[in-house]
């Protein structure tokens, strides 16, 4: 049961003030990151879903493509995704995939367009921590002469998540108003420069602020002071995110599986369901007509035993028709939930099923995500 | 009798014949919040370094090793609703089961619990 972080680790601006406050470290995506602070994974989750719990996600890679227009750069990364980037209005954020030639998906990204018309041509793109080196390799091997990709590795990443979120933010930020969800905007904290957006990985209403790595440490020992705040570990954004619903990369999405297996139809744009023109552009339109053969769904267990990663998911009878990629214990959902991947026709929410736990069948029921509804922000319409 | 303990973090009291078997704070503090506890069957019979329970935290399933050979007389059912116990009593109303102890040679040749405070000095 003892855990040490080994050598050779990255380490995020924050690693010091993990340490301080006494944050469990272990090796993640190559970096040595925080799992879990003192009061521990349950209680951290429920930090964030009442009030608000702050993330170092410093260990995601920042990157920006440069181009010439906005136009050029957005048709680049549109040959690489299937999503909207011509469209893309300034100050708006966008969740893609960044897919390989037989549709796979390298990775999911968010790609924002800065909100200045001093930045057309650039967007900014946040990548998984593990995927940074195929991700930039890959950007490098098919982006255009004309587009350039600048990774910004002296950049660090916030989260601040959960209902009173805006309430702290804006005591740091006077000039905040009321931005939308997936918007973006440059700002002052305190009197620091940081890139923000309204966004976020817990199903909660937050924000995700982009510093100078120099200036990480004090924004979030300002946000920390704040009594609404806590420190929220590796652990908790796993119980979040999958209460939540959203994939992890490398567990729920991979290169084997393509967008609509995955049940992120959302991230295929509409003008390009028809007009194609994405790696994989073929088998995606393909599935989009029949249906894929296989498909992401939500599992809810009747009993308490949580099923983890890779248990098979059988019939009822015992026949084996796919597994689990994701799976725990939901501490608001409060019983155990999971995702995997099932054959299409049973994927239907209702249709009864059974997972594999240590030898034996646990009843349990395809279900609809998010296990916990989504409380991001929204505006009241005029 | 006091209580021993195993390399493995759990703990061990005898009463009588009879082991009542836990995991050390130690174990339940490196475990992070219990959400499920599978308990064996009464009557089975364990060996020494056998699967005896398996203890499910937010993040993971480990599994907890007889330290000791023997059958399973009781197991603690009250932690089917309230897993957590093993979190906030592990040496106490946390306790996983109890054993009918074949040897309890065994039970004495498990550390004390000087011998396994120096024991998690090493760790």
């Amino acid at each position: 049961m003892s855990q040490s972080v080994s050598e050779g680790l990255k380490e995020t601006p924050l690693a010091g003030l993990h340490r301080e406050l006494g944050a469990r470290m272990v090796p993640f995506a190559g970096y040595s990151m925080p799992v879990q602070y003192p009061t521990g994974i349950i209680a951290e989750h429920n930090q964030v879903r009442d009030s608000a719990g702050l993330f170092d996600v410093s260990h995601m890679g920042q990157a920006r493509l440069v181009g010439p227009d906005h136009e050029t750069t957005a048709r680049a990364l549109e040959a690489l995704t299937p999503g909207d980037f011509v469209g893309l209005g300034r100050g708006r954020e966008r969740y893609t995939l960044l897919l390989s030639e037989n549709g796979g998906i390298i990775d999911d990204l968010m790609v924002t367009r800065p909100a200045s018309p001093d930045d057309d041509g650039r967007l900014l793109v946040v990548v998984n921590a593990a995927r940074k080196d195929v991700d930039y390799a890959d950007f490098r091997a098919r982006l255009p002469a004309s587009v350039i990709l600048e990774p910004m590795d002296d950049r660090a990443l916030l989260a601040l998540q959960g209902p009173a979120a805006a309430a702290v933010l804006s005591r740091h930020v006077p000039d905040l108003g009321e931005p939308g969800f997936m918007t973006a905007w440059s700002a002052t904290f305190d009197d620091l420069a940081c890139g923000m957006s309204r966004s976020g990985y817990t199903g909660e209403d937050g924000f995700e602020l982009s510093m100078a790595a120099d200036d990480a440490e004090a924004i979030a020992r300002a946000l920390l002071a704040e009594p609404e705040v806590g420190p929220i570990g590796l652990g908790a954004r796993d119980s979040l995110r999958l209460e939540a619903g959203l994939c992890l990369y490398g567990h729920d999405i991979d290169t084997m599986t393509t967008p609509v297996e995955a049940d992120l139809e959302f991230a295929i744009a509409r003008r390009r369901r028809e007009e194609g023109g994405f790696p994989g552009a073929a088998r995606i339109q393909r599935e989009l007509q029949a249906g894929p053969p296989r498909k992401r769904v939500g599992l809810t267990l009747d009993g308490k035993a949580p099923a983890r990663e890779g248990a098979p998911i059988k019939t009822v009878e015992g026949r084996h028709i796919g597994d689990v990629t994701s799976g725990g214990f939901g501490p608001t959902v409060g019983a155990p939930i999971a995702m995997g991947y099932v054959d299409a026709s049973y994927a239907e929410p209702g249709t009864r099923i059974a997972v594999e736990v240590r030898g034996r069948d646990l009843p349990a029921t395809v279900s609809t995500m998010p296990f916990v509804p989504h409380r991001y922000f929204r505006k009241r319409k005029p | 009798m006091t209580t021993r303990y195993s390399r493995d973090h759990e703990w061990i009291r005898l009463e009588g014949d009879i082991a009542v078997i836990g995991i050390t704070d130690y174990a339940q503090e490196q475990l992070g919040d219990v959400v499920y506890v599978e308990l064996p069957e009464v009557g089975r019979t364990l060996a020494k370094g056998a699967e005896a329970a398996v203890v499910e935290s937010v993040k993971a399933a480990s599994e907890v090793f007889a330290p000791v050979a023997g059958e399973v007389v009781e197991v603690n059912v009250a932690l089917g609703d309230e897993p957590a116990m093993v979190n906030t009593a592990p040496e106490d109303a946390g306790w996983f089961l109890k054993l009918k102890v074949a040897d309890k040679s065994e039970v004495e040749a498990l550390m004390d619990a000087d011998a396994y405070k120096a024991f998690l000095e090493t760790i």
